[in-house]
């Protein structure tokens, strides 16, 4: 900080000078390799490799063989690298019950992760719409209690839940995982929609309302075309919420439709005889990637996605 | 119309008033209202009667299924006498302590180094924050082979040479909570440098520019002037990150589960088992409201912060 400000105080300015020697001209050029700097960059890295080592080490581990494993480097990259590893997690890796690999859990995973981003974005949109443009008695106390709740722990509200899926007659299928991401995707989601709306300017709305548009007409044919950034922001933060979920899998989904992440935890956990550590490697970054390739793909949105979660209503 | 129906509710009287209501509360804005009632469903059923009910079947003695005979406070007392849900609580709270402070100390600190004017600033910003993409699953499965006591970072560097080294803490009972911590940072510190290095940006350059002319050590102005201005960030962080370990539950169960012995359980896990394992529901109930109130012991004091002086935040 204090390196710019003297920069720029001796930048520009040249003083007519006596001498004849050639003044240079412009700002000083500026050394890189200052101590200061040298420390900056050098923690940076440091933390760097802390966050890179586990990605490096997952992707070696997959691609070596049982016998290279055990010779016990785990810094050291595969001599000969081989993808049986993958196909093996993808389709034959055990979890304790059968030998189908990650691929059912994926497919499991697909089939929850769609419809519940789905619902629970369509859900979410007309309710923030609702709650900017149509705002009735209580929409506010509803709302305030909404974002409230999303701090309450899922384990207070799990047993009733599955009490209620139990009466609805579809706990332990898929369509109880899905209303249950739909519930506990609604209060960011809300309000990720409410302070998006909230932001488009209201002349538009009442323009609209002026030409006798109603309620779902405005929605469809005015908000929704012009939320396409929100939208997308909102796919990216459901897609890895939900595809990352493990609790909701693993009480409300029942053991056919175990999604992939609680296959993964079962073939890692409590497989049966000696661990294949390169299957597992594998297995792992297989369930890692499809956030993995959102996160890289879609950059600054995502970190919009997130952040949407500290900004206050 | 509505002033319509306002001047025919007037001359009513006591029955026009009580017309109105009934039509300002269900008939005005219908469509509004049906299109907002997933969002009242959820409110009312879920988050306002799911928890009701925990915390009034929590205080009967239900055990396979919710019908028990209403006992009082005894859940809680056997909550409190069962040694293994007190383990799980010392251990959230150390948990707890160490990882609000180094998340956000190392967020801060990493924050503040992203903001000086660095180069490769996107690249180091992709490489910090790609663990938040990847589940709690992932996340422990990764260390969990990482720190295998045969074959991983011990069993690797005593290979080269170094045969004293130890680093054994996935089955040390009383360095497996540290083993959490460092696969919880791993995935969750770059997600407060985004917070904090958002709250950074977002001080104003003439700050700066006082502090510099009032020669101000940057140090010095980091401690007594920035700091004190990103408070609210760092409140939203703690509130953030410390929700988020009432809840650990997934980060556990892939890494340690619970072990070895039970040195590494966590209330979350508690729950879990008593509920769908052991068959006490009334037991996991209770120490399900054990963590809405932790929760809430959170939660109340910010939002009154937050909150509380109405005229204060718009």
């Amino acid at each position: 900080m204090s390196q710019t400000a003297t920069i720029s105080s001796a930048g520009p300015d040249e003083k007519p000078k006596s001498d004849s020697r050639v003044e240079p001209r412009g700002p000083r050029p500026k050394p890189f390799f200052t101590p200061r700097k040298i420390v900056i960059y050098s923690i940076l890295i440091f933390a760097c490799l802390y966050f890179l080592f586990p990605l490096y080490v997952m992707l070696t581990t997959s691609l070596k063989t049982m016998p290279e494993i055990r010779w016990g480097n785990i810094f050291a990259p595969p001599i000969e690298p081989t993808g049986e590893a993958w196909v093996k997690a993808w389709t034959s890796a055990c979890t304790g019950l059968t030998c189908q690999g990650l691929n059912p859990g994926f497919w499991n995973s697909v089939k929850i992760t769609v419809p519940s981003t789905i619902v629970s974005i369509f859900i979410a949109a007309v309710n923030g719409y609702a709650l900017v443009n149509w705002r009735f008695k209580g929409s506010e106390i509803f709302f305030t209690i909404l974002i409230f709740g999303s701090f309450i722990p899922y384990q207070v509200m799990l047993y009733p839940l599955v009490m209620i899926t139990r009466e609805l007659g579809i706990f332990g299928s898929l369509w109880a995982v899905i209303l249950v991401h739909s519930i506990f995707g609604m209060p960011i989601l809300t309000l990720l929609f409410r302070n998006y709306f909230a932001a488009l300017p209201v002349e538009l709305f009442k323009a609209a309302r002026v030409d006798g548009a109603g309620f779902w007409r405005i929605f469809f044919e005015i908000m929704l075309p012009m939320s396409l950034p929100i939208f997308v922001v909102a796919i990216i933060l459901q897609v890895t919420g939900i595809w990352n979920d493990f609790l909701f899998g693993v009480v409300f989904a029942g053991t056919q439709n175990y999604p992939m992440t609680v296959q993964l935890n079962n073939i890692v956990n409590s497989a049966q005889g000696s661990p294949e550590y390169n299957v597992n490697m594998a297995a792992t970054i297989l369930t890692g990637l499809v956030p993995l390739i959102i996160y890289f793909v879609s950059g600054r949105l995502f970190v919009r996605g997130i952040a949407a979660g500290a900004v206050k209503g | 119309m509505a002033d319509l129906a306002v001047q025919q509710a007037r001359k009513g009287g006591a029955a026009g008033g009580l017309s109105r209501f009934l039509h300002n509360t269900f008939i005005r804005n219908l469509s509004a209202k049906i299109a907002a009632a997933p969002m009242m469903a959820t409110v009312l059923v879920v988050f306002i009667g799911c928890t009701i009910w925990t915390i009034w079947y929590s205080l009967t003695d239900s055990r396979l299924l919710p019908n028990g005979e209403f006992v009082g406070f005894e859940q809680y007392q056997r909550l409190f006498s069962t040694s293994r849900w007190n383990v799980s609580v010392v251990n959230l709270l150390i948990y707890g302590a160490f990882s609000l402070v180094f998340t956000l100390g190392i967020g801060f600190l990493l924050a503040v180094l992203m903001d000086q004017k660095i180069r490769f600033e996107s690249a180091f910003r992709t490489i910090m924050l790609y663990p938040f993409a990847l589940s709690f699953i992932v996340t422990g499965l990764v260390w969990q082979w990482i720190m295998n006591p045969s074959l991983g970072l011990q069993g690797t560097i005593r290979n080269m040479g170094w045969e004293s080294f130890t680093f054994d803490w996935l089955t040390n009972p009383r360095m497996v909570l540290f083993a959490l911590l460092i696969a919880g940072l791993w995935q969750g510190v770059g997600f407060v440098m985004i917070l904090m290095l958002a709250g950074l940006r977002g001080i104003d350059d003439e700050i700066w520019k006082a502090a510099r002319v009032d020669g101000i050590p940057t140090w010095r102005t980091y401690m007594s002037i920035v700091l004190p201005m990103m408070r609210g960030v760092f409140v939203t962080a703690v509130v953030l990150v410390g929700s988020g370990i009432v809840r650990l539950y997934d980060l556990v169960v892939a890494l340690t589960d619970g072990g070895p012995g039970i040195s590494s359980e966590v209330p979350a896990k508690y729950v879990y088992n008593y509920m769908f394992g052991a068959g006490n529901i009334a037991q996991g109930l209770a120490a399900s409201t054990m963590m809405l109130l932790t929760v809430m012991i959170i939660i109340i004091p910010w939002a009154y912060l937050e909150f509380g002086g109405r005229g204060r935040r718009t």
